[in-house]
This record gives C-alpha cells, sequence and structure tokens, in this order.
C-alpha cells in the first residue's frame, strides 16, 4: 500500500523519508514540485497527482507536505486519512507538528513510523498503543535519560495491541480519578450582503480527558440526544447502545481524545451570536476607498461574545490601509492582504468598529467586489444548539471519580458576505 | 543543504539538552571532516560494548538514513549487534536492516539465525517482531525460510503472530511471486480464523496475492460480515472493498427493476415523448419476464452490518461503506450514505477533495440523494481553489428546477469572487445550468450577456464561449446579443473568445446581415495578427459570407484567402486551399460546388454540456482509480451484476456461528470471550499440524520398538543390565495401554504427547553414556535412570494409577487447556523445549569442569561416543571406508605465497578434545625451503564474534624438507564464516583464513530409527527444508550413496528399516542442535532428500552441499 513517505517543507527541502519496502528514489518528488509549482498556492496542489511509475498522495499540514508514494489501486482517502493520523501523532507526541520538532526528534520520528506501517499497511495507530512502545518526550524524561542512559522505547511489550480494547492500556493507575468532558460547538454560517443567512449549521464535537484507574466502564447521558442528527463516533463506543437508548457507552481510552463529533439536524434554525455592519466601498477613479465595520451581538443567549477576531483577504489592487480601531487593534499584511482585526469582548454598550481608508494602487481598475468577512468568536458556557448532559455513570470500577462538563460556542467557517 | 546546515548549527547549539546530537551526522556536510573518518568512529561506537554508545551511534544512523543519506558502508558494524540486549538499540538496528538488506544480502543473512531464534520465544510479541523483520528482508535467497516461517506463525495460538503472518504474505509475495499457490493454502487457512484481529490483514493480503480467487470468500463471506464492525479501522476499508465486489459476483442487482423506471423517469423530464413511448413498450415486456426480485439474505446481511459503519470517525471507512452502498444497495436506501458524506466535509481539505469527487460522480446518477443538503455545498471564499470548482460541479449537478434559483443566486455572488479560475468555472456551470433546464435559460442567457461588459477580460471570454454554445440552442431569438458580440471584437484579446465570435456571425450572418461583412472587413485587416484558431475561424466566416452574401464580401474573402494561402501554418494554407476550390465557381471545380451552401449552412445540432464526472461510476468509487478517472495498476474491475444468482448454498457453513455476537453491544462480553473464539479457530489447525506427526511418530515407534531392541544388543547393553528389568517392566505396561488405546485414534493422538517423553526416557537410557549431566548429578548410573525418568515423564507417573479414564481426562484437559488459558500453552511450549534441550546438551559432552575426575569423565565419554559411532556406522550392511580417506584438503598457504613454506589443512572430523564446542582442523606444514623455518605460530585471530580459536602449539622448528602436523580447534559458531588470522613464522607473517564447508560444523551422534523419527517428529515445518532431485547413475548404489553423504557432511548413518532411505544424523558442534537428513529414493532416479534442523540456515546450506556430493 503505502511505500513511501517523504516530508517536505514550504522550500521544497526534503528533511525526511521512510521507506516500508524497497526504497524509492527521492526524484519521485520532483513531479510534486511540478504541481506545486503549478498550484501556485499550497492549497491548490491536488492531493493525488499521478506520475509513470507512482502515483503520489499528499497532504499538507502545518506548513508541511507529507509526501507518500503509493505504486498500486489504493483508496487515496484510506492513504490521506493515515497521514493525517501521523500528523496527528507528531502533534500528540512533540506539541507540535513542525519540521523543526520532527527534526529533534528524528530517531522517535523514525520508531513511530516503524511501528505504524508494516509493509504499507497500517498496524498500530491508536495513540495509547504508540506510547506504551515509544515514550513521548518530556524535558524530564530527556534529563532523566541523559543521566541514566534509558530510552524512549517502552520495555514492556505492548500488550494493549493483544487486546480487544486496543485503545485503552492495561494498567492504568491514577490517584486523582477524573473524567472530563468539553462540548466545543461551531457555527458554520454564511451571511449574505444584507444580513441574511444563506447558510448555517451547528457542528459539535465532545471532547474528552479521561484519567481513570483500571477498567471504567462510562455510559453518558444527554437531556436532549435528540438534537444530534449525525454522529460519528470514537471506535470505543458500543453502537447498538446508542442505536436503542441514545446513551454513549464506552470503555474510554487513557488520556485526551475524541469522543464523538456530531451534526445538530438542520430542522433547528441556528442562532447566530454576532451581527456585522459593513460598509466597503472603493470609489471609480480614485486610489482610495472607504472601510467601516462595526459587530455587534445578536442571539447571545445572555452570555458575552468573547475573543472576536475578524480577518478580511482584501483585493490584491490593495495598497495599504489606514483604519482607527473604537477596541482592539488591527494589523495588516500588504504582502498577503490580510487584514486582522483582534476585537476581543464584545460589550452592547459600546459596539466594536473599525473604520478609515483604504489606499489602492494608483492606476488599477478598482476592485469590483468586496471581500468577505471571517469571524472568529467565542461563548463559554453556552452549547448553541442547547445540547446538555444529563449524567455520566461508571462500572465496572470500585473508587468514585471526579466529573466535569464544559460547553464551548465557537464560530467555525462564519462568512459574512459584503 | 544550506538550510540543513543552519540548522545543524543550531542544534549544535541546543544539544546540551541531552538529545541525539545527530546534527553531527557526517553526511550533514561538514567541512572539516571527511565521511570515512566519521563513519569510522561510529563504527568504533558500535564496536564498544557500552550500550550507550551504541544507541547513541544507532541514533546518528537511523538520522542519516532518515534524511535519505547513503549510510551503507556501516553495514557489517550495524549488524553485529542484532542480537544487543537492549530493545532500543535493537529496534533501530531493525531500522537499518530492513533499509540496507537488499544491498548487502550477504551479510545481512547472518541476521537471520537471530530472528529464527526469535521466531519459537515463548512470548507472542518478541515472535511476531522476529517475523515481521525477517519478512522484512528482501533478500531472495531466505525465501524458503520465510515460507516456513509464515506456515508456521499461520498456524499459531496467537491471533497476533497469525496477523502478523498475514502481513508477511504480501511481503513474500513481492519478492518472489512463484510462492503464490503456497501463499493462497496460507491465505485460505488465515481466511478461516476467527479472530478480528486477523481478518483485516488476511483480507489485505489476499488483495495483494490472489484478488481473482473469489471463491476463496463464500465460506467465510458471513464471518467476516459479522465481524466487521469489531476489525480495527483500516481493516475494515480492505474488507469492505473487497466484499462489494464480491456481493457484485455473487448476488443480482437490487434495482433490476427500479433502474428501469428511473430511467424513464430522468426521460420524462428531457426526453421526447416518442422515444419514451417506445421505450416503455419494450420495458414493460422485459418487466413482464423478470420475477419478482427477492433480495438474497446475505446480500442483506452485508448491507446491514456495514450501515453503522457509516459513523465512523475515520473517513476512509464512511467512503468505503459509502461506495458499498452506492454499488449494491436498493435504490430506496442508497440516501442513508449522503448525510455521513457531507459530515466528511467537514474534515480536512485533501479529504474534501476525494469526497467530493465522489460525490459529484454520485450526484450524476442519484440526485435526489444530496439535494437536502444543497447548502452544504455552497462555496466560501476561503475554500481553496481546487474545492471550490468540485462544490460548483455538485452544485451543477443538483440543480433542477425548484432550486434553480437559488443555485443561480449563489453563482451570482461567485461570479463576483476575486478568484478568477473560480469565475471561469462559474460560468461554465451557469452555462450547463442553462442547457439542462429550460425554464431558466433566457435569464443565464442575460445574466452571461451582462458579464460580457465585466471588467476582466477572462470572465468576458469565457462568456462569450458559453453564451455561444446557448445561442446555438434557438439563434433567432437572439440577434441582438449577436450584434452586441459582434462589437466585442473590437476590445477582446482572448483567442478562444474571439473565434467564438467569429463562429456564431458567420453561423447566423443572416441574422446580422449588416454587420457580417463588417466585422470580416475589421478580421481581415488584423488577420496576420491574429492566433491560429481566430484565422481558421476568419477563413469560416469568409465562406459563409461569400455564399450568403457573395456580393458584399467577393473581394474580402479573396484577400483573406490570399492572407490565408501564404501563413506559417500548413493547417491555415491548406483550409484556405480547400476552401477556395469549395466556394469560388471554376470550370475545373468539381459538383461540390454546388453543395458548398449545403456543407457550410447546415443546421448543426446544440453542444451537450455534460458534467465531467459522467460515467465515471463505473470505476469503484472511491478507489484511485475513480479519482484519476484511468485504471490504475492493481485496480480490480466491478463486475456487473450476474443475470441469473450464483448457488448461494457455497457460502453455508456447518455451524451458523454467525448468530452470535453481531453487535457493538456484545462487545463487553466478548471481552472475555476472545479466548474461546479463538480457541475454536485454533484447535482445528493447530491440532492437525502438531498431531500429525506425533501420531506417526507413535504407532512407528511401536512397530519399530521391536527392532530397536534388537539392534540395540552388543556393548551398551551389557552396562545398563541394572537398570534394564524396570525399564523393560515399564515397556510392557506401556504397550498394553497402547493397545487399548489404540481402538481410539484419537485417544492415540492424545497419548502421543504422554508417550513421548517415555519413549525418550528409554532412549537416554541406552544412550546414558551421552548423558554426562546425569552421571554427575546422581553420581551413579542407576540414580541417574531414576532421576530421567522422574524428570522426562511425570504424565506417566500421573498414569500410573490404573485408572486409565481419569488418565484419559487429564490428557485431554491438558490438550485442550492451551487455548483456552494463556499460561498452559506456554508452560507446555517451555516444557517440550526443555526437553529438546535436555536432549541435546545430553549428547554435547559438557565444557571441562575444574575437578579433575569429571573431566575425565567426559574426555572419556568423548572416545566412547566415537566409538559407538564407529561401531554404529559398521553395523550398517555397507561399510563406509575410513572417513578421512575421502577427505578434501584444503590449501591455506601456497608454496609460492609462503616463500617455501606451505601449508595444507582438512578435517580431521575427530572430536577436538580440549573444547568439544570446537571443530577439529589437521594443519600440516611442509617446509620447502632449504634453511629451518622457526617458530610457526598463530597470531591476532580475526574473528566474528562468538568465534573463538584454539591454537596450536608453536612449532618450534621445522627442519627442511620435513612435514608436520598439528591440530587446533576453532569454534565457528556454526556459521560458515571464515576464521581468519595471521600464521607467523619467525620471519614473516601470512594472512591465513580457514572456511569449513558446513557439512564440518556438525558432528556424527548415534541414533536408533525410533529416535530418529521422534527427532524429526520435532523438527518439522520451519526446520524442515526438501528438495527433489534425480540422482545420476553413478549413484545409484547404496554404498556410493552413502559414502557422498558422509563425505560432504560429518554425519553418521541411521539404521533404516526401509531400503529406499537413507538416514543420516549429526549434531552442530557449537550449539549441539540436531541436523538429521533423509534421502528417501523413490520410482526411477528420483529421490526426495530431507533436512531436519533447528538451524535453518545451516539446513539450507546443507541441502545444497549434499544434492551437489549426490548428482556431481
Amino acid at each position: 500500500m503505502i511505500h513511501s513517505l517523504f516530508l517536505i517543507n514550504c522550500s521544497g527541502d526534503i528533511f525526511l523519508e521512510k521507506h516500508w519496502k524497497s526504497v524509492v528514489s527521492q526524484s519521485v518528488c520532483d513531479y510534486f514540485f511540478e504541481a506545486q509549482e503549478k498550484a501556485v498556492d499550497v492549497e491548490n496542489v491536488p492531493p493525488v497527482i499521478s506520475t509513470p511509475h507512482h502515483y503520489l498522495i499528499s497532504i499538507y499540514r502545518d506548513k508541511i507536505f507529507f509526501v507518500s508514494v503509493i505504486q498500486t489501486e489504493v483508496p487515496p482517502l484510506f492513504v490521506i486519512e493515515f497521514l493525517h493520523r501521523v500528523a496527528d501523532t507528531f502533534q500528540d507526541y512533540f506539541g507540535e507538528c513542525s519540521e523543526t520538532a520532527i527534526k529533534d526528534n528524528v530517531v522517535i520520528v523514525y520508531e513511530l513510523l516503524e511501528e505504524m506501517l508494516d509493509n504499507g499497511f497500517p498496524l498500530a495507530t491508536e495513540s495509547n498503543i504508540l506510547k506504551e512502545l515509544i515514550k513521548p518526550p518530556t524535558i524530564l524524561r530527556s534529563v532523566v535519560n541523559s543521566i541514566t542512559g534509558s530510552s524512549n522505547v517502552g520495555e514492556t511489550l505492548p500488550t494493549g495491541q493483544l487486546s480487544n480494547i486496543p485503545w485503552r492500556r492495561a494498567g492504568v493507575k491514577y490517584t486523582n480519578n477524573e473524567a472530563y468532558f468539553d462540548v466545543i460547538e461551531e457555527i458554520d454560517a454564511i451571511i449574505d450582503k444584507s444580513g441574511s443567512t444563506v447558510f448555517a449549521e451547528i457542528q459539535g464535537v465532545i471532547d474528552s480527558c479521561i484519567k481513570l484507574s483500571g477498567m471504567p466502564d462510562l455510559s453518558l447521558s444527554f437531556m436532549n440526544p435528540r438534537l444530534l442528527d449525525d454522529v460519528s463516533f470514537h471506535p470505543c463506543i458500543r453502537f447498538k447502545r446508542w442505536e436503542s437508548e441514545r446513551v454513549l457507552s464506552f470503555i474510554p481510552p487513557d488520556g485526551n481524545f475524541r469522543l464523538i463529533s456530531y451534526r445538530v439536524s438542520s430542522q433547528n434554525l441556528v442562532a447566530i451570536p454576532v451581527y456585522v455592519k459593513h460598509m466597503i466601498s472603493f470609489k471609480e477613479n480614485s486610489s482610495s476607498g472607504r472601510f467601516d465595520v462595526t459587530i455587534g451581538p445578536k442571539q447571545n443567549m445572555g452570555k458575552t461574545v468573547e475573543g472576536v477576531v475578524m480577518t478580511v483577504h482584501m483585493p490584491k489592487a490593495v495598497l495599504n490601509m489606514n483604519l482607527t480601531a473604537s477596541q482592539g487593534s488591527y494589523t495588516f499584511d500588504p504582502v498577503t492582504k490580510v487584514l486582522t482585526w483582534d476585537v476581543g469582548k464584545i460589550t452592547p454598550q459600546k459596539l466594536p468598529n473599525l473604520k478609515g481608508i483604504v489606499n489602492l494602487q494608483s492606476g488599477a481598475p478598482k476592485p469590483e467586489e468586496n471581500p468577505s468577512l471571517n469571524i472568529q468568536f467565542k461563548i463559554q458556557q453556552l452549547a448553541i444548539s442547547g445540547l446538555k448532559v444529563n449524567r455520566l455513570d461508571m462500572y465496572g470500577e470500585k473508587y468514585k471519580p471526579f466529573k466535569g462538563v464544559k460547553y464551548l460556542t465557537k464560530a467555525g467557517k462564519f462568512q459574512v458576505r459584503t | 543543504m544550506s538550510t540543513s546546515q543552519a540548522y545543524n548549527e543550531e542544534k549544535g547549539g541546543s544539544s546540551s539538552l541531552g538529545e541525539p546530537e545527530y546534527g553531527h551526522d557526517p553526511a550533514s556536510g561538514g567541512i572539516f571532516s571527511s565521511d570515512y573518518k566519521r563513519h569510522d568512529d561510529l563504527k568504533e561506537m558500535l564496536d564498544s560494548n557500552k550500550d550507550s554508545l551504541k544507541l547513541e551511534a544507532m541514533k546518528r544512523i537511523v538520522a542519516m538514513i532518515a534524511r535519505g543519506k547513503n549510510a551503507s558502508d556501516l553495514f557489517p558494524a550495524v549488524v553485529k549487534n542484532v542480537a544487543c540486549k537492549n530493545i532500543e538499540v535493537k529496534k533501530l538496528v531493525y531500522v537499518y536492516l530492513v533499509r540496507y538488506a537488499e544491498e548487502q544480502q550477504d551479510l545481512a543473512l547472518l541476521s537471520i539465525s537471530t530472528f529464527q531464534r526469535g521466531l519459537k520465544d515463548p512470548n507472542q510479541l518478541i515472535r511476531a517482531s522476529a517475523l515481521r523483520v525477517l519478512s522484512s528482508i528482501r533478500v531472495p535467497i531466505i525465501v524458503p525460510i520465510m515460507m516456513l516461517a509464515i506456515k508456521e506463525a499461520a498456524s499459531d495460538m496467537s491471533p497476533y503472530v497469525r496477523k502478523t503472518a498475514a502481513h508477511a504474505i504480501p511481503k513474500l509475495y513481492s519478492l518472489d511471486s512463484d510462492q503464490k499457490d503456497q501463499l493462497i493454502e496460507v491465505i485460505e487457512k488465515l481466511l478461516a480464523d476467527k479472530t478480528t484481529l486477523v481478518a483485516g490483514s488476511v483480507v489485505m493480503a489476499f488483495e495483494e496475492v490472489c484478488p481473482e480467487r473469489i471463491d476463496l470468500i463464500h465460506k467465510n463471506y458471513r464471518k467476516l460480515c459479522n465481524l466487521l464492525i469489531d476489525v480495527e479501522e483500516w481493516g475494515q476499508v480492505v474488507i469492505i472493498n473487497m466484499l462489494t465486489r464480491y456481493a457484485r459476483t455473487q448476488f443480482l442487482s437490487p434495482n433490476q427493476n427500479e433502474s428501469l423506471l428511473e430511467e424513464n423517469a430522468e426521460k420524462a423530464f428531457y426526453g421526447s415523448d416518442e422515444e419514451d413511448a417506445k421505450d416503455d413498450k419494450t420495458e414493460t415486456a422485459s418487466l413482464v419476464k423478470r420475477k419478482p426480485y427477492v433480495m438474497d439474505p446475505d446480500h442483506r446481511l452485508l448491507l446491514r452490518n456495514t450501515k453503522p459503519l457509516l459513523q465512523s470517525r475515520n473517513a476512509a471507512v464512511v467512503m468505503a461503506v459509502a461506495q458499498l452502498y452506492f454499488h449494491l444497495a436498493p435504490k430506496a436506501e442508497v440516501g442513508v450514505i449522503a448525510k455521513a458524506l457531507v459530515r466528511l466535509l467537514r474534515s480536512h481539505s485533501e479529504v474534501q477533495y476525494v469526497v467530493l469527487q465522489n460525490v459529484a460522480t454520485m450526484s450524476i446518477k442519484r440526485r435526489g440523494m444530496f439535494e437536502p443538503y444543497l447548502k452544504s455545498f455552497y462555496i466560501r471564499s476561503t475554500d481553496p481553489t481546487q474545492i471550490k470548482i468540485l462544490k460548483l460541479e455538485v452544485l451543477t449537478n443538483l440543480a433542477n428546477e425548484t432550486n434553480i434559483s437559488t443555485i443561480l443566486r449563489e453563482f451570482q455572488t461567485y461570479i463576483r469572487s476575486m478568484d478568477k479560475d473560480f469565475v471561469a468555472a462559474t460560468i461554465q456551470a451557469i452555462g450547463r445550468c442553462a442547457t439542462n433546464i429550460g425554464k431558466v435559460r433566457d435569464t443565464c442567457l442575460n445574466g452571461l450577456v451582462q458579464l460580457l461588459s465585466n471588467r476582466d477580460e477572462l470572465v468576458v471570454a469565457e462568456s462569450v464561449v458559453v453564451i455561444k454554445k446557448l445561442l446555438q440552442m434557438q439563434p433567432s431569438q437572439h440577434s441582438e446579443i449577436i450584434k452586441h458580440m459582434a462589437k466585442l471584437t473590437d476590445n477582446i484579446q482572448v483567442p478562444m473568445a474571439r473565434a467564438s465570435i467569429l463562429w456564431l456571425i458567420g453561423e447566423y450572418c443572416e441574422h446580422v446581415p449588416k454587420i457580417a461583412p463588417d466585422v470580416l472587413r475589421k478580421m481581415a485587416k488584423s488577420f496576420t495578427n491574429e492566433e491560429d484558431i481566430v484565422k481558421l475561424q476568419v477563413i469560416n466566416l469568409a465562406a459563409k459570407l461569400y455564399l450568403t452574401n457573395s456580393k458584399q464580401s467577393k473581394l474580402l474573402t479573396q484577400y483573406v484567402l490570399n492572407l490565408a494561402k501564404y501563413d506559417q501554418n500548413y493547417d491555415i494554407r491548406d483550409r484556405a486551399r480547400f476552401i477556395r476550390q469549395l466556394i469560388v465557381p471554376t470550370e475545373k471545380s468539381g459538383a461540390l460546388n454546388k453543395y458548398a451552401k449545403k456543407l457550410f449552412l447546415a443546421q448543426k445540432p446544440a453542444p451537450i454540456l455534460e458534467s465531467s464526472f459522467k460515467d465515471r461510476d463505473h470505476f469503484q468509487l472511491g478507489s484511485l482509480s475513480h479519482l484519476l478517472n484511468a485504471k490504475a495498476v492493481g485496480y480490480q474491475e466491478l463486475p456487473d451484476w450476474p443475470d441469473e444468482a450464483p448457488d448461494p448454498s457455497v457460502r453455508n457453513v456447518e455451524v451458523p456461528e454467525w448468530t452470535k455476537c453481531t453487535s457493538r453491544e456484545k462487545r463487553k462480553e466478548k471481552v472475555e470471550k476472545p479466548f474461546y473464539s479463538d480457541s475454536e479457530g485454533e484447535s482445528g489447525p493447530t491440532e492437525s499440524a502438531d498431531s500429525e506427526p506425533e501420531s506417526v511418530s507413535e504407532s512407528e515407534s511401536e512397530s519399530g520398538s521391536g527392532t530397536e531392541s534388537g539392534s540395540g544388543s552388543g556393548s551398551e547393553e551389557e552396562e545398563e543390565e541394572s537398570g534394564d528389568q524396570s525399564e523393560e517392566e515399564e515397556k510392557e505396561k506401556k504397550k498394553k495401554k497402547k493397545k487399548k488405546e489404540k481402538e481410539l485414534p484419537r485417544k492415540a493422538s492424545l497419548e502421543s504427547m504422554g508417550s513421548s517423553p517415555s519413549e525418550e526416557e528409554e532412549e537416554g537410557k541406552k544412550a546414558k553414556k551421552k548423558k554426562p549431566q546425569h552421571d554427575r548429578k546422581g553420581g551413579s548410573e542407576s540414580s541417574s535412570e531414576e532421576g530421567s525418568v522422574s524428570e522426562s515423564s511425570s504424565s506417566e507417573s500421573d498414569s500410573g494409577s490404573d485408572a486409565e479414564d481419569s488418565q484419559l481426562e487429564t490428557e485431554t484437559k491438558r490438550r485442550k487447556m492451551p487455548p483456552s488459558s494463556k499460561p498452559a500453552p506456554k508452560a507446555a511450549k517451555k516444557g517440550t523445549k526443555e526437553i529438546s534441550l535436555l536432549d541435546l546438551d545430553d549428547f554435547t559432552p559438557p565444557p571441562p569442569l575444574p575437578t579433575s575426575s569429571s573431566s575425565l569423565v567426559s574426555s572419556s565419554l568423548v572416545t566412547d561416543l566415537e566409538g559407538l559411532t564407529l561401531i554404529d556406522t559398521s553395523l550398517a550392511s555397507t561399510v563406509i571406508s575410513p572417513v578421512f580417506s575421502s577427505v578434501k584438503t584444503y590449501e591455506l598457504l601456497h608454496r609460492m605465497t609462503g616463500e617455501g613454506l606451505s601449508v595444507e589443512y582438512y578435517f580431521s572430523r575427530q572430536p577436538f578434545a580440549p573444547d568439544p564446542h570446537m571443530v577439529a582442523v589437521q594443519i600440516q606444514f611442509s617446509n620447502n625451503t632449504d634453511s629451518e623455518v622457526k617458530n610457526v605460530r598463530i597470531s591476532e585471530p580475526k574473528l566474528l564474534s562468538g568465534m573463538r580459536v584454539q591454537e596450536f602449539k608453536e612449532i618450534e622448528s621445522l627442519a627442511p624438507g620435513e612435514t608436520t602436523s598439528v591440530v587446533m580447534g576453532i569454534d565457528f559458531c556454526d556459521s560458515t564464516q571464515a576464521a581468519n588470522f595471521q600464521l607467523c613464522t619467525h620471519t614473516r607473517q601470512f594472512y591465513g583464513a580457514i572456511q569449513p564447508p558446513v557439512g564440518e560444523l556438525m558432528a556424527p551422534v548415534f541414533m536408533s530409527e525410533n529416535e530418529f523419527k521422534k527427532e524429526q517428529g520435532k523438527l518439522t515445518g520451519m526446520s524442515e527444508i526438501t528438495e527433489k532431485l534425480t540422482l545420476p547413475e553413478t549413484c545409484q548404489s547404496d554404498h556410493t550413496i552413502v559414502q557422498r553423504v558422509t563425505s560432504a557432511a560429518n554425519v553418521s548413518r541411521v539404521p533404516c528399516g526401509a531400503d529406499n532411505e537413507y538416514r543420516f544424523a549429526a549434531k552442530t558442534v557449537t550449539s549441539g542442535s540436531l541436523v538429521l537428513i533423509t534421502l528417501e529414493k523413490k520410482e526411477g532416479a528420483l529421490a526426495q532428500l530431507t533436512v531436519n534442523s533447528e538451524k535453518m540456515v545451516i539446513g539450507t546450506m546443507l541441502v545444497k552441499d549434499i544434492i551437489q556430493a549426490l548428482t556431481q
């Protein structure tokens, strides 16, 4: 299946290669570079490239291209999903999935890749198993290792691989037994010029951090499970139980993981917590334009909207912007033409406003379209869909765990067309 | 390079954190140090005995590999550490080994034995990892070893090892595709496995090795369906894809009736009514013919069991299920996948890309499915262009009369996007909507015409092209638009757009009779500067005008044609010539001239704007081939539904187990259960594999017991009289028991385990001389006897009680326990292993002990042992000529290079008295000079790890012409690597190397036939190597065969009842592993050679040597 993997940074250096079958020369990446050149933008490099002898399937994550070499028919999503899993694992191990992190930990990276694939077929991709095999580097451990000469490779054999619950490590022990659930909902929306909603939906996830000893068997129930329309599960969840009782019943992995992701049924009207008033215009035959944007709270269920950030990709003709922000600070990058306005909290008494002059390239025709505004925001302690966790029960273990649920609403792909 | 250097500097600074300083590795191009030097210090570190240094070195080497630098010259230094105790070093060595083994095949072989040892480890994880690395070494010579290892592992107790075996199958197949048939057998066996761990991997192997053998799936189909939900996610993808193909060959189309109806519906929308009527008739006819469709329950099972997987977090799994539903489900049920696919659109952009491609294909055929999710395909300005274009494609496919207004409004906003490629695609999309939906054609056209005044030329050009296509549908009503477009020729520069306008004017010149000649005039002016495609259209326009309005355009046409006549492009010249002949009437011009008008101004059908995704669904969705719209290497065609359903009973399995444990719901139970299900899957194969040879040996041992006692006569029997009586009694007891047990074959096989130790004990008695351990332990012979009895046959003592039933019970328990509980099999395994170890150790005289008495004993034992072998060979009907005569002499030092001193050596095949683990080498020095050679000795042996040399006593002087011989011992560690050393005289040093043929690495062992068979029974599977050969005429007699074999290898003959069989036995000198050779003559000159040995490398080489000796 997956023959080889090349990691390539933005400047086109191949800084890591790994082969699971016979060695494929680096020159195969030339086809990739060719496609990259053609695509202009990194995002537009086609994920699948066909070359005379191989197929290249690549992903772009954190400024790194993961380019895998395939020789025979294989579902492209299989490879893409796997590559993302690799990137996730690096993120998990090193805190970030960057070129420096990978270079600094090249041996661990290599050991991980060796364990994750066998002859190009995924072998161990569960982070719990991998962590048993290869311990992630921590500062403490690296100091200890340098003194004692011990290694990052687990001495014990990964028994988890053999069990029927491969996602959970055996013999977990904590002094404080805790289980936290973060219900995070994102609002995806497209708001049109006039302020009416073209499209809006709520996507949610429940991220868990479970630190429980032994083999706890948890079941999580909701007050209003009918809200959840389309759900995807971590493999630990018993599907039948959900089907029949709408209860999430599972033996959790150890540590952080995503329990479910869901979409709220589209019948429900989605509350849009903010509104944007905008006035962006470019004058004909003059090298300037006006820019005036105000953000205000809309249906925010009585909570404060915070962490508001607006990003705008201005047209190419824009040279510079002279703006004043009534609140927060703004930056404009004249190279990428991206305007970022970090607003912060919205107080209804004094609505944040950003206005001023846009300088255009002299002589260039006026941009015929207005840029769309991308809005980020956060609302703490609120699940905008109204989803509520009812209770969490634990079976199989004697102790009483500490339980916590947190709600958060965020803007997902929230776009205002102007 | 420059960045990596910079990085190295930076790294050098921060390396104090205790991270591996791989930044310092040689290949990073340090200016001051050469590569060689750098590698030298790595070698030094690897040779050191500190694990931390080794680890450091390995880390640096792996870092080099990671960056694609060549580190192959370190191979010997690295491979030495393959048996290192430190796990991390070992792992890194594996990484290195797998990377470079292909390039350094000979050296890689050195490591094989380590893995072979690992394959027998009691720990399943070690067995698995040994198999994993062994099978990853791409060295063709070990193919037979890999094959054996895979076969063995396929019936391993542990599902994890079996999984690894499944992984190894494609590896071996890619190395040597000739093994296909054997591999298919293994696949077949593993497919029957009932554990989820194995299922995914074996189907993967199936897909790579024999995807065409769909018949192997029948019996496992239901099991796979039921296990599916518990298989790990990657395996699920592979299984689902395979089952899709399977279902297409085995079931009937669920849509046979509906598909016809559906076509009808489609046609009602767009087709003409006449056609429909016609079709209706034929269809109703065919409908009548068909039987009502009933879905095969197995088909239903597949659909039901895959559906929950739409909820998987893994996009590949969701896609796999989606394509399965698309290809297999009744139309009414396909809808469920839409929701899941739409969910994937929230994922990474690469996932979106692939999913949208597939949605685009699906949405053509099943538009209704995605209609509720129309808005999810709306485009954001932040989407990458390739995603935008795919979404646009989907939106266009979804457009119908009801939603077109919303879609068009959405398109309206897209047209103002900054992304021009996207805008162009949007215009195309509008064009497609307009052609497909008559209602909005005018609206679209108006919109597009407005775009003609857009400032961006690309937009205008694209609009022109699309408008041209639309106008073709109803040109008469749109002369205004054509006029408008004619004006554009002054400004628009994009060739394609200009060409389109010209074509339009030419085609509809009757609608714009005034403007057309003027446009031609302008174009004639600029003709020379136009692009080729525009020039062709100018000629076209000229020709058409000439035909319709020759009065105004005659001269212009002539002018244009003249210009074209001398154009650089031959197409244009050709066209000009052709048109001139066609339209300008001359005397010569033939009949065609009359028809020129018909030719040029015929009604042309409007083009159909189609999706580029149309008909892509003949590729299996979700596949690479579908994405590329071209058949990828190794793509398996998705077969069409069969007309008649194949026999569904092929999938029947005797025990319909699949009714159990169908769901995740029951997973909890299964946590405890798997051991049972394991054992069910397990017991079949293991039992058959294990019990077969045992039961054979059992029955044979019985029949052979008579001969044994006969042949056992002679010197030994007298020595062991004391123990004989009790033994005899026991034997009798046993015989009785056996007779009874023979009634039940099952019992016999059960008994075999119990009886074998006792058998052994008998042998032990006979060869008790060779059991000095017991001697030492017990002090006297009789006590050793007792010791061995109690030691080796605990089961026997159990069965001492008369109640046979109870014994049987315990036996059966013992047989059944291994799979059901983990420790038990291990214990059992250990037990057998220990026994075999005992055996082997017993034959090898122990190293000399400090106490003089015991060392005396052992040395005398050695001579005894030799005596025994001699006796044994003489017992055989033919007399083997003394081994020494046939021995080959090798040259160590030639007379010329040795400056008069010549040295030869041969393997004396005598036990080397000071150290039984060494091979004795007789070295003969002859002094051909005319002066004395003094102080001949060996120095500086350069040996591979583990090898040892016992030097001979220094020869003080060797007179001229004199010859003397000495014996030295070398412990080759059971490998055929040469021992290198310096041969020193008082004046010179010579380089010498002694390389043993594999046959000399062993010492003969005496065995009885029974014992032989029993040992052979233990060394089956992996350790058995069989080869067929044809004996030449010169080598047909018993005598020659025996002689040739014994000359090729230091083995002793084992007496044999059958006269067409020859058996030989030996043990390796260092480790004392048994080597058993069987040569079986078949009819004609054919023969089969079998070598059983734990040391597979030795076995393989020995087979080669013996065959060579026999056939030369």
